[in-house]
């Protein structure tokens, strides 16, 4: 890892497609700052996109990158760690991303607890397909196929990550920069799965979840007498209903990533130009 | 046509029927003999009519056949489900001391051995050990010396300790005697034995024997019959040589770690089969289009749905050469006998990697768990070559580079392939993309780009018809007037059916395709025959239409899909029956 990495090496020279004003901006910057921070290089790291306008993000970090499939970012961000423990892992994507058609892998991803980060850009809609309700919208908030509103409650990220053992587990607001970058920084240095649910607010379908909204009722988590290693306090500011929370929630400071309760730690695109040496006694494994 | 032996036997599943036939067939292969095993099994756990059938000869086998010499039976089911391949002269061994066999029938003309295995298992030790005095009886009944036994029950029950193991020898030593002081008839069975040492093994594990020797060191999936074993032949193993296994949550996430770690530069497989094939089809059109080279393992059973998870068929071809949306370059190879699933494995890696795609690697049940018996030196790992491709480190990298210095992941080349850089490579940085995509992997909606890209991706195909032999199998007469084709495990079948063929006096010229896609072009060797006869476990023919397609002629389909493979007599008969027909209608109109 080099150390004179600025967060301007981790930008690609496209430019962003989202609308002026996204909340994603904010999110991409604060990740991008994290990783130069904790001495990563765009050689060493990996991100891997959802689909969604969050999914872009990708297309506008310059780093080893996939832009997968719809929900199933996280398995590809598994599946780079371990094959090589050495690269730094960062998948992000949306709230339809993550907790709609993936939320089986991201409970999975949490309880496996491989050491990566995962960043959710949650603007509470669906963007890129122009405005239906996602797995976090308001019950009465009126899309163009919930005329009514979703009528069911909004899943609560945080506490799903709890229930499935979580060991970190944090919320962060896109446009409160400092505050942002230094909570994905944390997550980033986290051993095992951190992960950072972002209010990213998109300015073009979502008028009831804005800047505003979150600015007048975000409760930063620092100004209170908040103990994220412990489990109670944790549980019962997510349980806490209408409250938006930022910074770390919860943190497991005995979490054992998956790669060391495993014994995961080559680099596997490192093979020999033959079958292993020894091979022949796999064969006589079946005399 | 070798003089076989075929033993059987059958019971209700958790009778422990498995592991008595395996221990049968590795005293059978320890004794220098050749054996071939076939599963009868159902889709549970406890109950059910399951049963272990052994076919041993000195020279190879390679299929199973429509007889049965000696049958324990555990319950009477065993005995009604077989009675289409007992023959006069057969002999059945029970327990008429248990209750499901207190009435047995023994058919006419055969000879039924009662032997109270439980009381005989209970005075060696335990009446678990019922089965082991049933193998000393079969032992007796056959001439098969009883010490080829002994290393069998050691190598099945020695970290049991040595106590269990000699309780088992002497088990069997009740079985054996109870049957020679009781029964003084000659059974007319001899099974000779060789100095020979052979190994036993089941297509499943040959693939995945097959992913280690090749480099592979990541895999994940998610349990399914049939192709589970190639999971947990890989469990355990693939970490002594720094690899992991990974259990997924489902197919969906199987197939995307795998994606993840071949980006990472692992070579990585995932296996599954029909229903996990649906479920990863998304990402089977991601993986082809950001070129990443993935080793995708469909071990076939019956569908459509969940149809018969524990049956025989070759259902998927289709699924395999058209499933995703799109158009989907990528590669189908099907091993056509266990030792092959070996080879095609290795070679599975080797394509993947130089032509940067998915293939698939198809193995049907009757592969999968059945298990026979080789020289070891078939599986011979100093043979084994490594070919990645075009890998670019940070010495080459500079050549793949815009002027700006941004790598081209998907460069557009005269043979369709591109360069791979992995993360760690400096200069190599990139993104893919499922999206279609420039050369640096940049979203385009560029109409000219698109058609260049779509153009790199087929040339790849056209690239690997050049360079690869992809040669079918042949056997047979080269000059007969009668073709038959045939793909994935009815080879075995196909080559026992030839000796019965060549007694009748029919010749054929016989073709097995190991490569469904890229194929071999079999257009003359059609052309050259009368009559093409395309044999496949399907209804409609999937393999036989790919045929008629390329080479524009009518062909002859022997399909079977009542869940059950080939048997070698019934496929020679079919065959015959396919001529004899042609014969008629020849006279007919004379
Ligand atoms: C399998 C599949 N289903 C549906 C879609 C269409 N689709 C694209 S993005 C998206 C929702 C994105 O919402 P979210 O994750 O919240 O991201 P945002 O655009 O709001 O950032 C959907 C449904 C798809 N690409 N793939
Ligand atoms: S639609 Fe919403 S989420 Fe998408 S780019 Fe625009 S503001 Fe951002």
């Amino acid at each position: 890892m080099s150390s004179n990495v600025r967060f301007t090496d981790f930008k690609s020279d496209a430019q962003p497609t989202w609308c002026p004003g996204c909340g994603d901006f904010g999110t991409m910057n604060g990740m991008m700052k994290a990783l130069a921070e904790t001495g990563n290089s765009p050689d060493e790291t990996f991100v891997v996109a959802g689909i969604g306008c969050s999914g872009k993000i990708g297309t506008y970090m310059r780093s080893y990158a996939l832009h997968g499939v719809h929900g199933r970012a996280l398995p590809v961000g598994a599946g780079v760690k371990l094959a090589n423990p050495d690269v730094e892992v960062m998948v992000a994507g949306g709230d339809g991303d993550g907790y709609s058609i993936g939320a089986g892998h991201f409970i999975h991803a949490v309880r496996r607890n491989i050491d990566m980060t995962y960043v959710v850009m949650d603007n509470r809609i669906y963007g890129l397909t122009k405005g239906q309700a996602s797995p976090t919208s308001r019950e009465d908030f009126e899309t163009s196929t919930t005329p009514e509103g979703p009528q069911q409650p909004p899943v609560n990220p945080l506490a799903l990550a709890l229930a499935a053992s979580g060991t970190f587990i944090a919320q962060s607001f896109s446009t409160d920069a400092q505050r942002h970058a230094e909570i994905v920084k944390q997550a980033v240095e986290h051993d095992g799965f951190g992960f950072v649910n972002v209010f990213s607010p998109c300015v073009t379908f979502n008028d009831v979840d804005t800047y505003d909204y979150f600015r007048d009722h975000i409760v930063d988590l620092a100004d209170t007498d908040h103990d994220p290693t412990s489990y109670d306090d944790a549980r019962s500011r997510i349980l806490d209903p209408g409250k938006e929370y930022q910074g770390v929630l919860y943190r497991d400071e005995e979490s054992v990533p998956y790669e060391r309760s495993h014994g995961v730690d080559a680099d596997m695109s490192d093979i020999p130009d033959g079958a292993p040496e020894d091979a022949m006694d796999l064969v006589r494994e079946f005399y | 046509m070798p003089a076989d032996f075929n033993w059987a036997i059958g019971g209700e599943a958790g009778d422990g029927i498995d592991s008595t036939g395996k221990i049968f067939a590795q005293a059978l292969s320890r004794a220098g003999r050749h054996v071939f095993t076939s599963k009868d099994f159902a889709s549970r756990i406890r109950g059910g009519y399951t049963a272990y059938k052994v076919r041993t000869s000195v020279d190879q086998v390679q299929s199973v056949v429509d007889r049965l010499d000696v049958l324990i039976a555990l319950t009477q089911r065993t005995i009604d489900e077989n009675l289409d391949e007992l023959h006069e002269g057969s002999v059945i061994i029970y327990d008429g001391d248990r209750t499901t066999m207190e009435d047995v029938e023994i058919p006419e003309g055969m000879i039924g051995l009662d032997v109270p295995l439980q009381a005989l298992a209970e005075e060696a030790g335990g009446a678990i050990m019922r089965n082991v005095v049933a193998l000393g009886a079969a032992c007796a009944v056959s001439e098969f010396p009883i010490e080829n036994l002994d290393s069998a029950l050691e190598k099945r029950f020695g970290d049991k300790g040595a106590a269990i193991v000699e309780n088992n020898k002497a088990a069997a030593r009740k079985g054996r005697e109870y049957v020679l002081e009781n029964y003084d008839e000659a059974f007319g069975f001899e099974l000779e034995c060789t100095d020979e040492n052979y190994v036993l093994l089941n297509g499943d594990e040959a693939i995945g024997m097959g992913a280690i020797a090749a480099g592979c060191r990541f895999y994940a999936g998610y349990p399914i019959t049939p192709a589970t074993d190639v999971m947990e032949y890989l469990t355990g193993r693939i970490e002594q040589y720094g690899g992991h296994v990974v259990q997924a949550e489902d197919e969906l996430s199987a197939i995307n770690m795998a994606l993840g770690a071949a980006r990472a530069g692992a070579r990585s497989m995932t296996a599954t089969s029909g229903p996990g094939i649906d479920l990863m089809a998304e990402t089977f059109g991601l993986v082809a289009t950001s070129e990443t080279p993935l080793v995708i393992c469909n071990v076939m059973r019956s569908g459509p749905s969940t149809g018969m998870p524990t049956k025989q068929e070759q259902g998927d071809l289709n699924a395999m050469l058209y499933g995703g949306h799109g158009e989907v370059p990528r590669f189908v190879l099907a091993p056509t006998t266990i030792a092959e699933c070996f080879h095609k494995t290795v070679e599975a890696f080797n394509l993947a990697e130089k032509y940067q795609l998915p293939v698939y690697l198809t193995a049907d049940l009757s592969l999968a768990v059945t298990e026979q018996t080789y020289p070891p030196e078939e599986f011979d790992m100093d043979a084994v070559e490594i070919e990645r491709g075009k890998v670019v480190d940070e010495g080459t990298v500079g050549e793949w580079q815009d002027e700006s210095g941004r790598f081209k992941p998907h460069a557009l080349t005269e043979d369709g392939i591109s360069p791979r850089a992995f993360p760690g490579t400096e200069g190599g940085v990139h993104m893919s993309t499922g999206l279609e995509h420039d050369e640096l992997g940049r979203r385009t909606e560029d109409t000219d780009m698109r058609v260049r890209q779509v153009d790199k991706r087929t040339r790849k195909v056209e690239t690997a018809r050049e360079r690869e032999p992809f040669e079918p199998r042949e056997f047979g007469d080269p000059d007969a007037d009668t073709l038959v084709l045939s793909w994935g495990s009815n080879e075995g079948a196909l080559i026992e059916a030839k000796s019965f063929l060549d007694e009748e006096g029919i010749e054929a010229r016989y073709l097995s395709v190991p490569y469904v896609f890229p194929r071999p072009d079999l257009t003359d060797a059609v052309d050259a025959a009368e009559e093409t006869i395309v044999v496949e476990c399907n209804a409609t023919g999937q393999f036989a239409d790919l045929i008629e397609h390329d080479t524009l002629t009518r062909v002859t389909r022997i399909n079977k899909y009542d869940g059950v493979r080939f048997k070698a007599d019934e496929l020679a008969e079919r065959i015959a029956d396919v001529l004899a027909t042609d014969e008629g209608a020849e006279e007919a109109t004379a």
